[in-house]
């Protein structure tokens, strides 16, 4: 009955090892050419967006501090816990490219981590699910020939990483082995998140759960190495991002470090590579289960499904953000101590986009801007979801029932405002009640709640703007995400790299106040949420009027 | 009362492609309409601005006496429709979205679900990436023929079913005509549309070329006659023969159904030994439609 049983894999046994092998393998080729020829616009525009963060960066600090005095002040001030938490342990600081590796290392790993992992799912288990896979397997390609194309993007796409980071490095000036170091370092980071893609793509029963597991994988690495690196050492040795900084470019290299990522990876393949003839076609490898054979009476509407769309990931995301928060307020108290009340320390934290007052609240401000905007990457993917169900024909079912267009669209903004909003709501309690406990001060727990619902409105713009895409230029939704990368880099670096006022107020994050350094605003907020209110509406009209499907 | 759906000079363009070119099309009340084209002629277009998903560039579109673009939410409470290419939530099983389903719609008859659910030989309790296409397609049909609707959309309904669940399909579309609802159904399964359409629409390039009964169309084309006789004939210059083939006292042609009369008068004088006549199939209707063969004015688009 099932076309699943008939597309088992039996493993069938032959003397000739190499032969099989390479039947195993056969067709990997095309279809890697495939896969460049589906992301020649978006593989170049991750290349070169990680890469230019990398060397603007050094670029800026070669203008701002041109002198090793200047930079001797910085590294004062930036041997320290609060900074390291967010950007990574510091080594030598008194050369431009220390300063760099410092600054962007860890950053620019989670990126090509992100891009990596996005990457191999897109193209091994998000290909199978669209049934893709099955129109190539038909053919003469092997049974590894997918997934090794899959990973061999992402070990293009690294490698370019790596060498033109390096590249532009020594084209600045700096040292040849740092600036190699940095580069090797950041794409074997993306390695690493590939190989782990790799893996999930194997065990998760669907592609959105595989891309949503190494993911969450990604943001607990970054977690491991920023509790890390304020005091546990130990713990930015369990993460492949720490790895990219305990290379130490610029900081008398440490190439033997390379060992970790490389074996993990190795060891991951392997893995994937068991793994894979052990599942069937299209499934994972947890077996099937059936299920309810009647829909629950709450299942009856476009919102309805909406929410049974997207609850199993909101539940992840929400664990994630608990966990962050109460990370965060259980090291707080003590970056305070570690970093001390100097003015050198201040003004660096300025730089960062910091705003004098008290250490401690810089440190909490810059992390629920960090909060703020990853729930708007939660807001603008599942508002996208909406574009998705209609990319692959499952809105028209849902449309050609008694549903209004508005209804079935805006379930899924619903999902992302509400959820979103949630999200910083459950870290925001979850930062307060273990700050307030380590403090002492009940005061606390109101006070970063506010903060990091202050972030709504401008996540809500986010999401708002992803909306009016899908409503009225649907062939451009990729533009939000695009839009949230640069409100990202503005966030990062904007100050950094002393870009225009009118520049960095073009990211709706830069209104959203400092919180809790000053109580938010609301103004500034009510603005937002009105330009939010006008992004949806544009999204309602262009839904209203064009086709659908 | 009107048609229940009425469409007239429907055109629609994507871009440089254009669609629909002045399609017409009618279906009246308690028929099952077949919808036949070749592959991008439009059908599924068209069954997408009858649901108001597309709009229409121009034309006149009414489905049970509405306009569909404007009047699309209350108009689905009255219809069903089952896509060609169906795709379900990986999430859901079978029984949840055909529940789903029936409920966006407005209801669903809980003991006809049960009872199609039975003669598909559907298992809801699968996860909807576990299904195979055929299985799928059932979940859409069980779905669509369960709801209390006074319209069908059919859009190649049987893709992927097996022989004994195509004849399960047509028992229940004849059911649903025997009900009163009005079923349009797209297909390429010409012995399906034989066997269970009243009237049928031929679409090409966008544009309608031949409607009508059955028994019309075949009297619009030609019958295939051979003949033994006892002695030669001459047919040549007789209006409506076609394919002329003659050897010895045998012949086979093609003649106009309405020119049917003087051919046969004029084997009867050559006296005829045996003689078979035989209707145009569905099939040769059909390809003398979709073939090259006769480029009708349709064909000349930018």
């Amino acid at each position: 009955m099932t076309e699943l049983d008939t597309a088992r894999r039996v493993p069938e046994a032959t003397p000739d090892a190499g032969a099989e092998r390479e039947r195993a393998l056969a067709g990997w080729a095309p279809l890697l050419r495939l896969a460049l020829r589906r992301d020649r616009i978006m593989l170049p525009a991750w290349i070169y967006g990680i890469v230019l963060t990398v060397i603007s960066t050094a670029s800026s600090y070669q203008r701002l501090y041109p002198t090793e005095a200047d930079r001797a002040q910085v590294a004062v001030s930036a041997s320290t816990g609060a900074l390291r938490a967010i950007t990574g342990p510091a080594f030598d600081l008194t050369t431009v490219g220390g300063l760099t590796a410092w600054r962007v290392a860890g950053l620019a790993s989670v990126l090509a981590g992100l891009m990596s992992l996005l990457l191999v799912v897109r193209h091994t288990r998000a290909e199978e699910e669209a049934g893709r896979t099955e129109l190539v397997g038909a053919a003469a390609v092997g049974r590894y020939a997918v997934p090794v194309a899959g990973f061999l993007v992402a070990v293009l796409a690294n490698v370019s990483i790596a060498l033109l980071t390096a590249a532009g490095l020594v084209a600045l000036g700096l040292p040849v082995a740092g600036s190699l170091a940095l580069g090797l370092a950041i794409g074997a980071a993306g390695l690493v998140f590939g190989a782990i893609a790799l893996v999930t793509a194997q065990v998760a029963s669907v592609a959105r759960a595989a891309s949503g597991t190494a993911g969450a994988l990604l943001g607990l690495a970054y977690l491991l190495r920023a509790v890390g690196d304020s005091g546990a050492t130990w713990l930015s040795w369990l993460s492949p991002i720490g790895w990219s900084q305990q290379v130490r470019a610029f900081s008398g290299e440490r190439w033997w470090v390379f060992l970790l990522p490389a074996l993990l990876t190795a060891g991951l393949l392997v893995a994937a590579a068991v793994l894979l003839p052990l599942r069937d076609a299209g499934a994972g490898l947890r077996p099937q289960r059936p299920g309810p054979p009647v829909a629950d009476p709450r299942l009856a509407g476009p919102v309805a499904l909406a929410w049974r769309l997207h609850r199993g990931a909101l539940l992840g995301w929400t664990a994630g953000y608990l966990i962050v928060g109460a990370a965060v307020g259980a090291v707080a108290s003590d970056v305070g101590d570690l970093l001390g009340d100097g003015a050198q320390a201040k003004e660096l934290i300025d730089k960062l986009g910091g705003g004098g007052a008290d250490v401690v609240s810089t440190y909490l401000s810059l992390i629920v801007g960090l909060l703020g905007l990853v729930a708007a990457a939660y807001a603008v993917q599942a508002v996208l979801r909406a574009r998705t169900e209609e990319t692959e024909q499952r809105a028209e079912p849902v449309l050609a029932g008694a549903v209004r267009r508005l209804r079935w669209g805006g379930g899924h903004v619903l999902v992302a405002a509400l959820g979103s909003a949630w999200l910083l709501l459950v870290a925001g309690v979850a930062l307060g009640l273990v700050h307030a406990w380590r403090t002492g001060d009940a005061g606390q727990i109101g006070r970063l709640i506010g903060a990091t619902l202050a972030q709504v409105p401008a996540v809500w713009v986010l999401g708002a703007l992803a909306a009016a895409l899908v409503g009225a230029v649907p062939r451009l939704v990729a533009a939000a995400w695009a839009v949230l990368a640069v409100c990202l880099l503005l966030g990062q670096v904007g100050q950094l790299l002393s870009l225009p006022d009118w520049v960095l107020d073009a990211s709706p994050f830069q209104h959203a106040g400092d919180a809790p350094v000053h109580t938010p605003q609301a103004v500034p907020l009510v603005v937002l949420l009105a330009v939010a209110a006008a992004l949806a509406a544009v999204g309602a009209v262009g839904l209203r009027h064009r086709d659908i499907g | 009362m009107t048609d229940p759906i009425s469409v007239s000079g429907l055109t629609k363009r994507y871009g440089h492609t254009q669609a629909l070119d002045g399609l017409d099309l009618s279906v009246r009340t308690g028929e099952v309409h077949g919808f036949l084209g070749p592959n991008g002629a439009g059908k599924s277009t068209t069954i997408r601005i009858l649901l108001g998903l597309h709009r229409a560039d121009s034309g006149a579109v009414e489905v049970l006496g509405r306009d569909p673009w404007r009047d699309a939410v209350a108009l689905h409470r009255r219809l069903a429709y089952v896509p060609g290419d169906v795709v379900l939530w990986p999430t859901l099983t079978g029984g949840e979205t055909i529940d789903l389903l029936g409920r966006l719609r407005g209801g669903l008859d809980q003991h006809r679900r049960d009872e199609l659910m039975k003669r598909f030989e559907l298992d809801p309790t699968k996860k909807g990436r576990a299904y195979s296409k055929g299985n799928r397609q059932k979940v859409a049909l069980v779905a669509a023929l369960a709801a209390d609707v006074e319209l069908l959309l059919l859009d190649e309904p049987t893709s992927g079913l097996d022989p004994l669940m195509e004849e399960v399909f047509r028992e229940a579309v004849t059911e649903a005509r025997d009900a009163g609802r009005t079923v349009l159904l797209s297909s390429h399964v010409l012995a399906e549309v034989e066997a269970l359409c009243d009237r049928v629409s031929i679409i090409r390039a966008g544009r309608t070329v031949e409607s009508g009964t059955l028994a019309e169309l075949r009297h619009l084309t030609r019958t295939s006659v051979s003949a033994e006789l006892d002695r030669p004939v001459d047919l040549t210059g007789l209006p409506g023969v076609h394919s002329l083939s003659v050897e010895g006292d045998r012949l086979h042609c093609e003649v106009d159904t309405a020119q049917l009369t003087p051919v046969l008068a004029r084997l009867a004088a050559a006296g005829v030994r045996s003689l078979v006549s035989r209707p145009p199939t569905l099939e040769e209707l059909f390809l003398r439609h979709y073939g090259d063969e006769l480029p009708g004015p349709e064909l000349v688009t930018a």
